[in-house]
């Protein structure tokens, strides 16, 4: 091979919105937040909701690899190609924060494999409060917690909770079970977020995912625009 | 007084010989290296190394070369075990293999354990080159010091080339002198026999073999190249044939 | 050199992947055979003198200006595990992503046309120090360091090691260290005058059989 050629090589490194070939790339939409927030259920309710409208993907970022990735194939809501695991090493926000390389890869390869795609939902393990998605790697982010978890996560904040493009309060259903104030965790979150959105869902409600759904579809029309 | 090894090379090309079989015509041997041809199975000669004396010794440098020319067939085994021993030379001794397989021929390459004895200090190199359409089974193993005995220094090369192409160049280096964590946990891991089986055969490149585990400390690998090779740990050398047998009867 | 650049380059948090991969410590370690930070070390010292070396020389080889697809087919062969083989390449990939970010150059660009799926990570990693504007010795001291920093931090995640005894594991380590960068950057100036068969080809078959045997689990945290 020669090395000696200038330099005319693609440039789409991290965050670039276009693919080597200059075509517009797939909108990237990053969901964490804590442990059994339901962040795999949303993922897996909004591939039922959009699958049939929009070309998608998912990439998960497991604790343990390839559990949540066996979930959503289990619950066959996207063809196995269209599933993507990464490990992450026993830290799942490093994947997703700090060192993206793993997970830009498995998007780049999606879009190679079962493109053109629409949208890829970036699902990370589940950690804690504090990790949220590095820009190079999505171009929104969701942040799930749940009523269970304690009705005080709002009050207290942290980078998902502050600044997460769509913060989604899930499990509604087993607020009178946990004695959690939906109201209150409602005027902390404002307090918190100012005019970022909040989505508050149960998806076991006829409703389910549909707000969420919503959001992702605004995002794609702006992202397409 | 210095006294100076031993130096031995055996040459053997296998020819087909017009009848559906195959001819050996250059069979030498010298010195502590003899061969003897054996009764042939069908279409394939067979050869065995017959050592007359239980050498290398340290100073001594034996040498192997087989030449198996295209559309031959070629077995060649040991009667006993290779010993490498401490001797009167000082310095390392060496064993020189040295295999060419022509197209659509075939060569098993089948010696007997090689065993590192305490004081010893051998080389081995194995040099291989294989033709697109030609076909390999190569064996070695190496037992790092009899019952109960601290090993050698033994340090071996394997490199084989598929079609010009090199699909494995290893070297494996054990025993007192060799670099630090030989015998930890990366390496060998106070395992006494360690063996390698190689098998290339044209027809992987249609039909690859996936990875698989053979038990806990042998795997059988696809290499980049129409080869698979098999890689064993074992406490002694005679459960280390039986991994390296069952994983050639695999394959069919 | 700019010994900055180096510093850079080595820094564990260099966004190129390593932080997912174990170097071997995971299935190491749920074998039995790395339990704490003296087969720590021993496990190290071990990948260090063959793994290790055949990378730093690779790395020092393509810094050097050796023909990346000739270094790349010759790592295939000292590499006979195919988990191990995709494993560097992915972060092959992934260092070439971020170095391209980082030090962008043409002879980059180039491997990664000729390697979309990733070259053998040392012999990117050439090429990166190369664009970053450092030496054979400095690629060497590299990848030597990475073979053996990566199973440390991951052993301190895995068995929850003193991250003090784990690190003191790689002080003792560095002599040695020193001694195969040496060696890597000689034989890489071999490399270029006799071509890559002159490249170290140190093998350790627990690593190659033991990276067969993690690539086989269905739940694992790292992916090598």
């Amino acid at each position: 091979m020669h090395l000696d050629h200038t330099h005319d090589g693609p440039a789409a490194v991290s965050a670039d919105a276009h693919r080597i070939d200059g075509t517009r790339r797939a909108l990237r939409i990053g969901l964490g937040g804590p442990v059994g927030s339901g962040k795999t259920a949303t993922v897996a309710a909004l591939c039922r909701a959009l699958r049939d409208e929009l070309s998608l993907a998912v990439v998960t970022n497991d604790i343990y690899t390839r559990e949540d990735a066996e979930f959503l194939l289990r619950e066959a809501v996207l063809p196995p190609e269209r599933i993507a695991a990464v490990e992450t090493g026993a830290c799942p926000h490093t994947a997703i924060r700090d060192d993206i390389s793993a997970n830009l890869e498995a998007v780049e390869d999606l879009e190679d494999e079962v493109g053109p795609l629409d949208l890829i939902l970036v699902e990370s393990g589940g950690d804690n409060l504090t990790a949220t998605f590095s820009k190079g790697l999505v171009d929104a982010q969701i942040f799930v917690i749940d009523v269970a978890g304690g009705d005080d996560i709002p009050r207290k904040g942290g980078p998902g909770v502050t600044t997460a493009d769509l913060l989604v309060v899930n499990k509604t259903d087993l607020a009178p079970y946990v004695g959690s104030d939906l109201g209150r965790m409602a005027a902390d979150a404002k307090a918190q977020r100012a005019e970022l959105p909040v989505v508050f869902q149960s998806l076991r409600t006829e409703a389910g995912v549909a707000d969420v759904a919503a959001w992702v579809r605004a995002q794609l029309s702006a992202w397409a625009a | 007084m210095i006294a100076t090894g031993v130096r031995a090379t055996a040459r053997i090309v296998a020819r087909e010989d017009g009848r559906g079989g195959t001819a050996l015509p250059v069979l030498e041997g010298d010195g502590p290296l003899a061969l003897r041809r054996t009764r042939a199975s069908g279409s394939e000669a067979r050869v065995m190394l017959v050592g007359a004396m239980s050498g290398p010794l340290g100073g001594d440098h034996f040498a192997v070369e087989a030449d198996v020319e295209s559309g031959a067939r070629l077995r060649i085994g040991s009667a006993a075990a290779t010993i490498a021993l401490p001797g009167q030379a000082k310095g390392e001794s060496r064993y020189d293999v040295r295999l060419s397989v022509a197209e659509d021929g075939e060569l098993h390459w089948l010696p007997e354990q090689l065993i590192s004895v305490h004081g010893s200090d051998l080389h081995v190199t194995t040099r291989v080159e294989v033709a697109q359409s030609a076909r390999l089974v190569l064996r070695e193993e190496q037992v790092l010091g009899r019952a109960g005995e601290e090993p050698g220094r033994l340090t071996s090369r394997l490199s084989v080339r598929v079609a010009g192409r090199t699909v494995l160049d290893q070297e494996l280096a054990c025993g007192p002198g060799a670099p630090g964590g030989w015998d930890g946990p990366a390496v060998l891991a106070g395992h006494r026999a360690v063996g390698q089986l190689l098998v290339v055969r044209p027809e992987f490149t249609r039909e690859p073999v996936a990875a698989r585990m053979l038990g806990e400390h042998a795997a059988l690998v696809p290499l980049a190249g129409p080869a698979v090779l098999v890689t064993a740990l074992a406490t002694d050398g005679l459960r280390l044939r039986r991994v390296l047998d069952e994983a050639l009867a695999s394959l069919g | 050199m700019s010994r900055g650049a180096l510093l850079v380059l080595a820094d564990g948090r260099f966004p190129a992947g390593g932080h997912a991969h174990s170097g071997g410590a995971e299935a190491a370690v749920k074998a039995g055979r790395v339990t704490g930070a003296a087969s720590l070390g021993d496990f190290c010292r071990g990948r260090l003198h063959t793994a290790g070396l055949v990378s730093a020389t690779l790395a020092a080889a393509a810094v050097l200006g050796v023909d990346p697809v000739e270094l790349d087919a010759a790592a295939d062969a000292r590499t006979p595990s195919p988990a191990l083989r995709v494993a560097a390449r992915k972060l092959g990939r992934q260092l070439m992503r971020a170095a391209r970010a980082t030090w962008p150059s043409a002879e980059l660009d180039a491997l990664a046309r000729e390697f979309p799926k990733g070259a053998h990570q040392p012999v990117v990693l050439g090429l990166v120090a190369r664009a970053a504007g450092l030496g054979a010795e400095d690629a060497a001291y590299c990848a030597a360091y990475e073979s053996v920093s990566g199973p440390a931090s991951a052993t301190v995640r895995l068995l929850s090691l003193d991250p003090f005894d784990a690190t003191a594991v790689l002080a003792r380590l560095a002599p040695e260290l020193d001694l195969v960068a040496d060696r890597a950057v000689e034989a890489g100036r071999r490399v270029v005058d006799e071509g890559v068969d002159a490249l170290p080809c140190a093998s350790a078959p627990l690593l190659e059989i033991g990276a067969e045997a993690h690539a086989a689990w269905a739940v694992r945290l790292f992916a090598s």
